[in-house]
């Protein structure tokens, strides 16, 4: 029997992935895109398993906030990461150190 | 309740909402050539959502189930919202012209309309999802605002960096809400609040409180979570900087403000500690960080945490005397930061470049009297000298903590607060006392003249008479949320 407990668990290890994903990731800014639909997801995991368990409506409504939202940050994620690249001609997240300070 | 009259109600969001796509269309129909007439009507837009405060959107009371509050504290936050980003309209076009040759292109002021009514939604919010629909639409309009300058590396690494990061808490914010949502069982902040006095599932909502209050720092630029914030004002056009330094950080600080009292009031307890700390550590390292700065922009950017700092002293006083305390300080705060910004924006060199070095900055006193003047008024009132009005938007807050007895935190943030005096007046020295550098070309635009003259007799002594109805507008404000 799946309970509440098992998707809070899942959807906390979903989470801690994502912000692992954006803090230890040296390599490409593609896959920090990745690691924040990754924390998005795991909010709408927590979301739907929450309102399941309450039996209250307003937990999917606000998870279908949650992905139209996302959708539109992929989308104006991606078109900066497209400018930043026509710039630099890299997406290496070393590289992006242009400011320090 | 009758529907008209709730639209009444959100009729700024929607005077700017409605108005941003119809000049979002203009903007795509006339191309480069309807910049002006965009800009000009981007202010109409931004008047006529100000008028529109003055119905029944301050009159208190709640539209659409509660997800809406039209209350006068949302009104005081707007009026300054919308203040700061005419401004950053105001002073766009010049800025544009001269730095990349290529004009102001007419999605620069639809961008700030879509980023104010995402703010008014903000201060309004009565409810989790309209919290992070209005959030959300203030930030995605941000992160292309920061990046505006396409062919500016700089610009475009701000933009990246402002994305990533602010994506980020937009998470933290979000899972603390599904947490939040999921152990009180409702998403309206009145049934949060009955949840957190009940006591029951403490843990759970303790969790969703800390995640909460983490995603908020970050969108105030609170340390710890202030990273993003150097890179982005020095990497973001100039205007664009003015407009973050504002209208998001008002936005951010009242809606941190409604979330803690109206939400989790009766969690102060828990949420006073995280306060504290943000506040003391945002103080403290804002000013540090500051002094090695060498890059103006920088320099404002570390004086804009500081500042978050001195706000947050009001909050963790909470109460009646707390909330106005904030406002208070945030409306002056917002005036000292957008006339700094507009000295930044009049530094340029022989080509009409904008230079951003604090050294080019030598011997103003003697090349610039008149803007010299108004930079130093605007760096003692950010000190917090008197008679200016810097100083009394910090005796508020430290009042006001004061009052609700903590005594020992009220006195390390003053004197945290003389760290920040050093280089304050470290610019005043270099105007003042350097020798002089190449003098910065040509005259000041009259609009963006207009401008610096008014917020600097505003912050002067001049402006006392305002304090009282300051006053008098920030307490009732405070008194929508009690």
């Amino acid at each position: 029997m799946i309970t509440l407990t098992h998707y809070l668990v899942v959807s906390a290890i979903l989470f801690t992935l994502g912000v692992l994903g954006i803090f230890m990731n040296r390599k490409n800014l593609i896959v920090m895109l990745m690691a924040i639909e990754l924390i998005l997801l795991s909010v709408n995991l927590n979301l739907v398993a929450f309102s399941n368990a309450l039996g209250d409506l307003v937990g999917q409504v606000f998870a279908m906030f949650v992905l139209t939202v996302a959708a539109g940050e992929a989308a104006i994620g991606l078109a900066i990461l497209v400018i930043y690249f026509r710039g630099r001609g890299t997406i290496s997240v070393e590289d992006v150190n242009r400011m320090k300070g | 309740m009758n529907y008209s009259l709730q639209l009444m109600m959100a009729l700024p969001e929607l005077v700017l909402s409605v108005g941003a796509i119809a000049l979002m269309l203009v903007a795509a129909w006339g191309g480069h050539q309807s910049t002006k007439l965009v800009s000009w009507a981007s202010i109409a837009v931004l008047i006529g959502a100000g008028v529109a405060l003055a119905g029944p959107a301050s009159a208190g009371g709640e539209a659409f189930g509660g997800l809406y509050r039209p209350d006068m504290f949302a009104a005081f936050s707007k009026a300054l919202i919308f203040l700061a980003a005419g401004v950053s309209i105001l002073i766009a076009p010049r800025f544009f012209q001269q730095t990349s040759g290529d004009d102001l292109r007419p999605e620069y002021p639809v961008l700030i309309l879509l980023s104010a009514a995402g703010m008014g939604m903000m201060v309004s919010a009565g409810d989790l999802m309209s919290l992070y629909v209005g959030l959300e639409l203030m930030s995605l309009a941000s992160y292309i605002l920061a990046s505006f300058m396409r062919r500016d590396t700089r610009s475009a690494e701000a933009g990246l960096k402002y994305f990533v990061l602010g994506a980020l808490a937009s998470g933290i914010l979000l899972y603390g809400i599904s947490l939040v949502y999921g152990f009180s069982g409702t998403t309206l902040f009145s049934g949060i609040a009955d949840a957190y006095a009940s006591g029951d599932q403490k843990t759970g909502l303790l969790f969703g409180l800390v995640f909460v209050f983490a995603g908020l720092a970050f969108k105030m630029s609170a340390v710890p979570f202030h990273m993003w914030t150097p890179d982005v004002y020095e990497g973001a056009p100039t205007p664009v900087t003015a407009f973050f330094a504002s209208a998001p950080k008002v936005a951010a600080m009242a809606l941190a403000t409604r979330v803690a009292i109206d939400a989790m009031g009766p969690a102060i307890a828990d949420w006073r500690q995280i306060v504290i700390f943000a506040s003391l550590a945002s103080i403290v390292f804002g000013s540090v960080a500051a002094i090695r700065q060498s890059n103006i922009k920088r320099l404002l950017a570390y004086s804009s945490i500081a500042n978050v700092g001195f706000a947050l002293v009001g909050l963790a006083a909470g109460g009646e005397a707390g909330v106005s305390s904030v406002l208070y300080y945030m409306a002056i705060y917002v005036v000292m930061t957008v006339g700094s910004f507009l000295i930044v924006l009049q530094m340029r060199d022989a080509e009409g470049r904008p230079v951003e070095t604090i050294d080019s900055l030598a011997g103003m006193s003697r090349t610039r009297p008149g803007l010299a003047v108004a930079m130093a008024i605007f760096m003692f009132s950010l000190a917090g000298i008197p008679p200016l009005l810097g100083f009394f938007s910090k005796l508020q807050v430290f009042l006001a903590a004061v009052h609700a007895g903590l005594y020992v935190f009220a006195a390390v943030a003053a004197a945290a607060s003389t760290i920040g005096a050093y280089y304050y007046l470290r610019v005043v020295k270099v105007m003042y006392f350097d020798e002089p550098a190449p003098a910065f070309p040509g005259r000041t635009d009259p609009i963006e003249g207009a401008l610096l003259v008014l917020s600097a007799v505003v912050i002067s002594p001049l402006g006392w008479p305002l304090l009282g109805y300051l006053e008098v507008w920030t307490g009732a404000a405070a008194k929508a949320l009690f």
